[in-house]
């Protein structure tokens, strides 16, 4: 748990400007009383499990497992839950939160789109216009969740600035939540962002934990040896580590985007490779120069193309409790091609990079060993992405 | 009593506002920005905002934003603005406070920052998206080097946070003047000149209206109930708009004059 300021060992708090204190002081008010309330529990439990189709199954992957020849590995399948990720456990927890706060708008931004199309859904169910953020570099390789997000009847306003990607489209939407802060909810999709954030976004993504923990205790009679997820911001990765936390000997991995290469310097591996800072209202690891100027991160998931991470993330990380490597762009598409050939499951780029070590680590580890992924969404967004670079040449396998 | 503090003795004595002038540290390169810097100083600004840039400037609306960019692609970082200032010293009194963004001063180290910013010359820092709350670090190290912290206030602030930062702040209150973003404004709400009459009577910090005054008579009209009136995006334009070129300064200079006028 975060200090009452929100505070990870060094890392989270709340660098914002003045005008937005006392709607983050309003918002964490908010969120302790509707978490302390057993209606808000009970309408949000009926809707992850009615509307969203909770709980996602675990899924054993016999011919994977048998493909790597090492541990035994599960997969918890966040890819079948409604609207295509995880993205939906926070954006319906956070819009029961808006609507019971009385806002009449809400605003979010996204990378790949998951978050955005989870946001408008949410949105179209409560009947709250909804407008999204998203990079217009992103706006193009994600096209398929751009046009889902307006059917969905929201606003998306492709952001021109810097890198033109997902941290460019949180820069707009702070710039819009600031000007708008007294009508306007900003419902952030990742464990980033100021304080109460992370840690809100997290407790509504434990869920996916809270699951899996009996789901794999049921299958294997015992714990997971290592739990694999990808990290972006992080959101699906607290998510699932957090229920494992409290046990020391379930080895915690994140997969950071490897992009290019980590010595290419064009990836998004901001734990392996940042540096402490400030961005977007929180301390913790940052892609940076040497002049605190923030860089363009690189990856072909427009999810984890973020030079930040979260602040909880940060602070397992420093404490050793968590590990965190990285997935090249090249190792993600051959993660994709895995699951898909031999699972017959089509992973979002982004948890392909979970795949792809989770593979690696299990060929490494002896038949008794257990791996648990965490396939956070489906690749039905990427296939734009994929065909693209089929028509160039490059074949995923 | 420090600098800051001495300017708004002297304009309270003799009657008149203060005019605090914003721009863009190396906009459009630093040779350029100290001709700028020294024509505002010339042309009456009490106080002057030295903006170090920032690559992700949440609060500021695009005409600061691109003014950001213009200055990194010009090489400009937190030691090329102290550098700015040192040379501004050298020909100029008037105070200068160093605005900027949490990331690149905590990057340099909040206690070296502090004294090579007074060693430069630098009077006050005022941190966007540093709240009091977060201010543990920063704040010893700049009380330490004798500079002042400006601190800001909000319409969505509430009277409590507002005495709570004028304690613990110095030198002056930076009053936001509207929710949103910085950036020219045609006219104000009529709320402003309420709230800031609110503010000025529960502090005891000079206050200084920011964000939206692009005129003399918003100046004016700003500055009824308060000490002195922040104009930043109406002098990045005139940069904008004149960049490297010889009759930017004496552009800047023309609009600080009337702006001053108007405060007298």
């Amino acid at each position: 748990m975060p200090d009452p300021a929100g505070h990870f060992g060094p890392f989270g708090g709340r660098f914002v400007a003045e005008t937005l204190m006392s709607a983050l002081i309003e918002l964490e008010k908010a969120y302790r009383e509707a978490w302390r309330d057993r209606s808000f529990h009970r309408e949000l439990d009926s809707l992850l499990k009615n509307y969203a189709g909770r709980p996602t199954p675990l899924y054993f992957a016999e011919r994977l497992t048998e493909k790597a020849g090492g541990a035994r590995i599960h997969i918890k399948r966040e890819d079948l839950a409604h609207t295509g990720s995880h993205k939906i456990n926070n954006t319906l927890g956070q819009g029961l939160l808006a609507r019971r706060m009385g806002k009449r708008r809400i605003i979010a931004e996204t990378g790949a789109g998951q978050h955005g199309v989870a946001t408008a859904t949410v949105c179209a169910r409560m009947g709250i216009p909804c407008e999204i953020y998203m990079g217009e570099e992103d706006v193009r390789r994600q096209s398929h969740n751009v046009f889902r997000m307006r059917l969905l009847g929201a606003r998306v306003n492709p952001v021109t600035s810097g890198s033109r990607t997902l941290k460019d489209a949180m820069n707009q939407a702070l710039r819009d939540w600031v000007t708008n802060v007294r009508t306007t909810y900003y419902l952030i999709g990742s464990t980033a962002g100021p304080h109460p954030y992370p840690e809100m976004v997290r407790d509504f993504q434990s869920v996916i934990g809270r699951e899996a923990l009996p789901q794999f205790r049921k299958a294997e009679g015992k714990l997971p040896t290592a739990v694999v997820a990808c990290v972006g911001g992080g959101s699906n990765a607290m998510g699932i580590f957090t229920s494992f936390l409290r046990y020391p000997r379930v080895r915690l991995y994140g997969v950071e985007a490897g992009g290019l290469g980590l010595s290419s310097g064009k990836h998004g591996a901001t734990l392996s490779r940042g540096k402490v800072g400030v961005l977007h209202g929180s301390k913790s690891f940052l892609l940076q120069d040497a002049n605190g100027q923030i860089l363009e991160a690189h990856s072909i998931s427009a999810g984890l193309d973020y030079p930040g991470v979260g602040p909880e993330h940060a602070w397992l990380k420093e404490t050793g409790r968590a590990e965190y490597v990285s997935v090249t762009d090249a190792q993600a598409l051959s993660g994709f091609s895995l699951l898909s050939r031999y699972e017959g499951i089509q992973p979002a780029l982004e948890s392909s990079h979970a795949v792809a070590f989770a593979y690696r680590l299990a060929k490494t580890m002896r038949p008794s060993g257990t791996v648990l992924v965490n396939l956070s969404g489906r690749g039905d967004k990427d296939m734009g992405i994929l065909m693209e670079l089929q028509e160039g040449g490059r074949d995923g396998d | 009593m420090t600098a800051i503090d001495a300017a708004f003795r002297r304009l309270r004595a003799s009657g008149e506002k203060g005019l605090v002038v914003y721009l863009t540290a190396g906009d459009p390169t630093a040779a350029a920005s100290l001709r700028y810097l020294r024509a505002a100083a010339d042309a009456g600004a009490d106080i002057i905002e030295v903006g170090v840039p920032f690559s992700d400037p949440t609060a500021d609306g695009p005409t600061i934003e691109v003014a950001s960019r213009r200055a990194l692609s010009s090489g400009m970082n937190v030691a090329g603005a102290l550098e700015l200032v040192r040379r501004f010293r050298g020909t100029h009194a008037t105070p200068v406070v160093l605005f900027g963004y949490c990331n690149p001063f905590y990057r340099y180290g909040w206690p070296s920052l502090c004294e090579d910013a007074r060693e430069a010359g630098v009077d006050g820092f005022l941190v966007v998206d540093l709240p009091f709350e977060e201010s543990g670090e920063a704040l010893p190290a700049i009380r330490k080097a004798g500079l002042d912290w400006i601190p800001l206030a909000a319409p969505t602030s509430g009277m409590a946070r507002v005495r709570a930062v004028d304690r613990a702040g110095s030198g002056f209150l930076y009053l936001i003047s509207v929710t949103g973003v910085t950036g020219v404004r045609k006219t104000f709400p009529p709320s402003v000149a309420a709230w800031t009459r609110k503010v000025a009577k529960a502090t005891r910090l000079p206050v200084a209206v920011g964000f939206g005054i692009s005129s003399p008579a918003m100046a004016a009209a700003a500055t009824r109930h308060a000490d002195a009136a922040v104009v930043g995006s109406a002098c990045v334009k005139i940069v904008e708009r004149n960049g490297r070129g010889p009759r930017g300064p004496a552009e800047l200079s023309r609009f600080v004059r009337s702006l001053k006028k108007a405060l007298r």
